[in-house]
């Protein structure tokens, strides 16, 4: 698949956005944590979560209906997003304002029936076997919860500082778990046999079928939204990349940085450079089945 | 299965790759009520545009003993359309009263969602419009009782030089389409993914040359 820009942001800022909210609201919710600290993560997270909707409408061929999006909840998951996005933003800031834990406990529910949403997108396709797996919607899980937990710490020093170690520590923990399943999905799909073959495509059983042309010369809506573009080697490399940034880097910021505000920027910046590598490979990584009809030109 | 599912059943063994259908498709697409499709650049270094249809080549087998396969390839109007249920807006549909597979040009908001979701590529994004475009069975032909009977075809069938294109109905038993399919071996394309397509495809057969 062809990594788009606004589908990528989008995903990786509510998902910073989504756990950073679960952080702070856990963190409110076992101890009477400094009203700023909860209101200045709440407003962060909010503004990621604004930031990531307004990358999503330059997905849009016609970004003015985006409205209609909300009409197909009973069978699409997209339509659920374009519902729970929204409502997970309103009850944030009502939370943000009122302090109020019935709200919180509100926004936590749609926070992650969100991450749900997002994934079953993904995860839904059947042919797209990379994404048609459990480990896509915990991994949409655990990378978002993971960013939103580095975030936490340097919002903490400002504002929590008694609380940054700790959160630090949690950081490094939520970092390691979402590494690992991340790979645990490299592994799984590593292994995967594409079902589609040229055979079942054009329905001829035979095990030597070469395409000799796909019926034009230019290109087409058809090889570009569903092929990377990109030679292998930069694929792998993107993977080597964000298996270092997501976790390796940042936790070492984390535990070694010294414990200053610069160094847990640092690791929140370099763990979200890796979590943007991460979803262009997500995509780069699917290989499509309309693909064995756009093999050669001519 | 009693209700009417309009198909296109393709013979492969006659199919010889003129690109008629491609031509006759886009013309009549072009001239009809959701105005032209995009066609840019046509005589220029980089065509593009959009196409309901496409007729593709494959060689099979290794030389000498190769055949070549030419292989039209359209929306298939699914049973089990996989595109329908993703769409955000509703702008995907198909038809309860004939099984077509339809875009609502007016709500598609060009999310290209139910693209991803056709494992046969058989759907393009206007790039002109930016909402998605499909094959529609010249619903705006088979219909019109303006046009002479035999004239009420989609446009691709109307084309084609070696009636390798038939349409009908395919749950009606004694159509000529269920009949092609029954007696020609009819298959549908990927059928791993139980999207149990309309369309049909009839395989290529041996021709015994008798002295």
């Amino acid at each position: 698949m062809k990594p788009a820009w606004s589908v990528i942001l989008l995903t990786t800022l509510i998902g910073a956005a989504q756990g950073l909210f679960l952080v702070v609201l856990a963190v409110d919710a076992s101890r009477s944590a400094p009203r700023d600290f909860v209101f200045v993560s709440c407003v962060v997270s909010l503004a990621l979560l604004v930031a990531g909707l307004i990358a999503s409408f330059f997905h849009l061929g016609r970004p003015e209906r985006a409205w209609r999006a909300a009409s197909q909840w009973r069978t699409s998951w997209l339509s659920r997003e374009v519902i729970v996005l929204p409502a997970f933003m309103a009850m944030l800031a009502i939370y943000a304002l009122s302090g109020s834990p019935i709200a919180g406990a509100v926004a936590a529910a749609l926070c992650i029936a969100l991450f749900v949403c997002t994934g079953m997108i993904y995860a839904c396709l059947p042919f797209l076997q990379e994404w048609r797996s459990p480990l896509t919607l915990v991994n949409f899980f655990l990378l978002g919860t993971a960013s939103g937990f580095t975030l936490s710490v340097p919002l903490a020093v400002l504002f929590y500082p008694q609380f940054a170690g700790p959160l630090a520590l949690g950081a490094f923990g939520m970092g390691a778990i979402a590494w690992l399943a991340r790979i645990a999905a490299l592994v799984r799909n590593a292994r995967l046999r594409p079902k589609s073959t040229l055979a079942t495509a054009i329905g001829v059983d035979h095990p030597r079928i070469v395409q000799k042309a796909q019926g034009f010369m230019g290109g087409s809506f058809n090889t570009r939204e569903f092929f990377h573009g990109r030679p292998d080697r930069v694929v792998r490399a993107s993977r080597w990349a964000f298996l270092i940034l997501v976790f390796p880097l940042p936790a070492w910021l984390l535990g070694w940085g010294g414990g200053s505000l610069q160094a847990f920027v640092a690791a929140f910046a370099l763990q979200f450079a890796g979590l943007l590598v991460e979803r262009w490979f997500f995509f780069a990584e699917a290989r499509h089945p309309q693909n064995l009809y756009y093999q050669a030109a001519s | 299965m009693s209700k009417k599912q309009l198909a296109l059943v393709i013979d492969l063994n006659v199919c010889v790759g003129c690109h008629a259908c491609v031509t006759s498709c886009k013309e009549w697409n072009s001239a009809g009520e959701a105005g032209p499709m995009a066609d840019e650049n046509p005589y220029g270094k980089d065509p593009g545009g959009a196409f309901f249809n496409r007729v593709q080549t494959f060689e099979v087998g290794e030389f000498p003993n190769t055949e070549t396969v030419h292989f039209p390839k359209s929306c298939l109007h699914c049973e089990d359309p996989p595109c329908v249920p993703v769409c955000p807006t509703g702008a995907s549909y198909k038809r309860a009263e004939d099984g077509i597979v339809l875009v609502d040009y007016d709500k598609c908001i060009g999310c290209k969602y139910c693209a991803w979701a056709c494992p046969y590529g058989a759907r393009e994004l206007d790039p002109r419009e930016k909402v998605m475009t499909k094959c529609t069975l010249c619903v705006d032909r088979i219909y019109d009782e303006l046009l002479p009977p035999q004239d009420r075809q989609p446009a691709c069938v109307m084309a084609c030089p070696t009636n390798a294109r038939l349409f009908g109905d395919v749950h009606d038993p004694e159509s000529v389409v269920s009949k092609a399919i029954r007696e020609g071996g009819g298959y549908a394309l990927m059928p791993e993914w139980e999207t149990k397509p309309a369309n049909h495809y009839l395989p290529r057969r041996k021709t015994e040359y008798k002295e």
